[in-house]
């Protein structure tokens, strides 16, 4: 089975992208590896290979358990964020017929604003009180 | 034979030329940042290395590579070594798609700012991994911190411009480019004076998305008054405390190369791009090099208003924070939308 023409020139539209990748892959790699090489090596200490708490001795580990309120605000990106993405064919479509897709846009940005209104008045991203 | 010279050899040279004016931009950038504090601070900043100090950042880079590259016992490794290269590849990787000249642009997709967006907001790897695998208190606070951060005001990010994209009708960015200074159209009629093409710039077609923008943009580069990230008086670096050497230097470059990458989206979308009324087209042959002169000058000065926004700006707090973007931005973004599909409707732009 051949791929169908469309495929290959859109294909092709990203082997600059590629090349622009190994660029900044390579760029980061010799920096991170030259630094290794070139920098000089002090003998280590047990206060050298501590977490730096600004002179305190750290007590227990870092890996602990953390506000909850992050993971919903994480949620809530996939959710708001999936509704933007529809919007943009909305946006380069929009010429074609204006009215009706200004209407139809109308009914999902209103759900899109219910879901907001709830969301605030749940206090989901309000930090100001605990 | 074609491939090989229009696939490969050609998109090259052209990475060759974009990739250099980049970096050399954000070289220019770490140096500009301390000469622009020390003038609103009424000091002189670094003036002894090279002529006005130029040569200030090839200095520091070269004092950072010389510098020991300490890994603590305590972290996790794999991921500490890779999160600073996360943080920096994404800012070089988007600048594929912007074009700064008529022929100079890596990579004309027509999906160009959904390929920005997708690449730019894996920026958020490199500090969330970066905080988590140093496995230290203020490392772990700045980096949660700023993954929240960065996510709240991405949602911003895409809003604003969508009403870019209500004019332009394409995704592509030559074609937004293009569609600006050719004269703006009302009801149905052609205005090609000099005023017409002013006002056919998306600033003044569409103020309240670039004022989104622009504010969505300082909270995706962690810039003051956004810089909760690595806020020195409460959590020492933030998410890079425990990173040395060229680790450190990689998220400091990171930062630089995702201003320079959020600025030329700016000139892109929102100022002309590489074109000025005309002036685009001076020197025959050579004009990509001053179309690429105008899109370094525009992108310069934007690059200057970040850098006296930064001196200027005290910090929000956490809670501002959160509040500013999703309780105010927001909506005023979803009222954007709807604002410029009753105008549009209105005026026939």
């Amino acid at each position: 089975m051949t791929p169908c023409p469309a495929v290959i020139a859109t294909v092709s539209e990203y082997v600059p992208v590629l090349v622009m990748l190994i660029f900044a892959v390579s760029f980061a790699g010799f920096s991170l590896v030259v630094s290794v090489l070139l920098g000089k090596k002090a003998p280590t200490n047990p206060v050298k290979d501590a977490a730096y708490e600004c002179g305190m001795p750290p007590i227990s580990d870092a890996h602990q358990r953390f506000s909850v309120k992050f993971y919903l605000v994480a949620i809530l990106f996939v959710l708001f964020d999936i509704e933007v993405v529809f919007l943009y064919p909305w946006a380069v479509q929009f010429q074609a017929m204006p009215a009706f897709l200004f209407a139809e846009m109308l009914v999902f940005i209103g759900i899109l604003f219910l879901g907001w209104w709830y969301v605030i008045r749940k206090g989901a991203v309000d930090w100001s009180t605990e | 034979m074609d491939f090989w010279i229009d696939d490969i050899g050609w998109p090259f040279i052209k990475i060759f030329i974009i990739a250099n004016v980049a970096l050399m931009m954000v070289a220019l950038l770490v140096w500009a940042e301390r000469r622009v504090a020390a003038l609103i601070q009424d000091r002189l900043g670094p003036n002894r290395v090279g002529p006005l100090g130029l040569l200030q950042p090839v200095a520091d880079v070269i004092k950072l590579f010389l510098k020991e590259d300490l890994t603590p016992g305590h972290v996790n490794r794999p991921f500490f070594i890779i999160a600073p290269a996360l943080t920096m590849m994404p800012a070089i990787i988007s600048l594929a798609v912007i074009p700064f000249g008529a022929s100079l642009i890596i990579a004309d997709l027509d999906i160009g700012i959904l390929f920005i967006f997708a690449i730019s907001s894996l920026a958020v790897y490199g500090i969330t991994i970066g905080g988590w695998a140093s496995n230290s208190k203020y490392s772990l606070l700045g980096g949660i911190r700023s993954t929240a951060q960065m996510i709240s005001y991405e949602i911003c990010l895409g809003l604003s411009v969508i009403g870019v994209f209500m004019l332009s009708k394409s995704l592509r960015l030559q074609d937004v480019v293009l569609m600006q200074g050719d004269g703006i159209w009302l009801f149905g009629e052609h205005y090609t004076g000099i005023m017409g093409k002013i006002l056919d710039w998306n600033i003044f077609k569409q103020p309240i998305g670039f004022i989104l923008f622009m504010i969505a943009g300082f909270a995706e580069t962690n810039r003051t008054p956004f810089d909760l990230a690595e806020a020195e008086q409460e959590l020492a670096a933030g998410f890079h405390t425990e990173f040395s050497s060229m680790k450190f230097a990689l998220y400091f470059l990171g930062e630089y190369a995702a201003m320079i990458s959020i600025g030329a989206i700016t000139v892109t979308l929102y100022l002309g791009g590489w074109t000025f009324f005309g002036l685009e087209n001076l020197g025959g042959s050579f004009s990509w090099l001053t179309q690429i002169l105008i899109f370094a000058v525009k992108l310069l000065a934007l690059q200057f208003f970040f850098i006296w926004v930064r001196w200027t700006i005290p910090r929000f707090r956490y809670d501002q924070l959160m509040r500013l973007g999703w309780q105010v931005l927001l909506p005023i973004g979803l009222a954007n939308i709807l604002l410029t599909g009753v105008l549009k409707l209105i005026f026939k732009v």
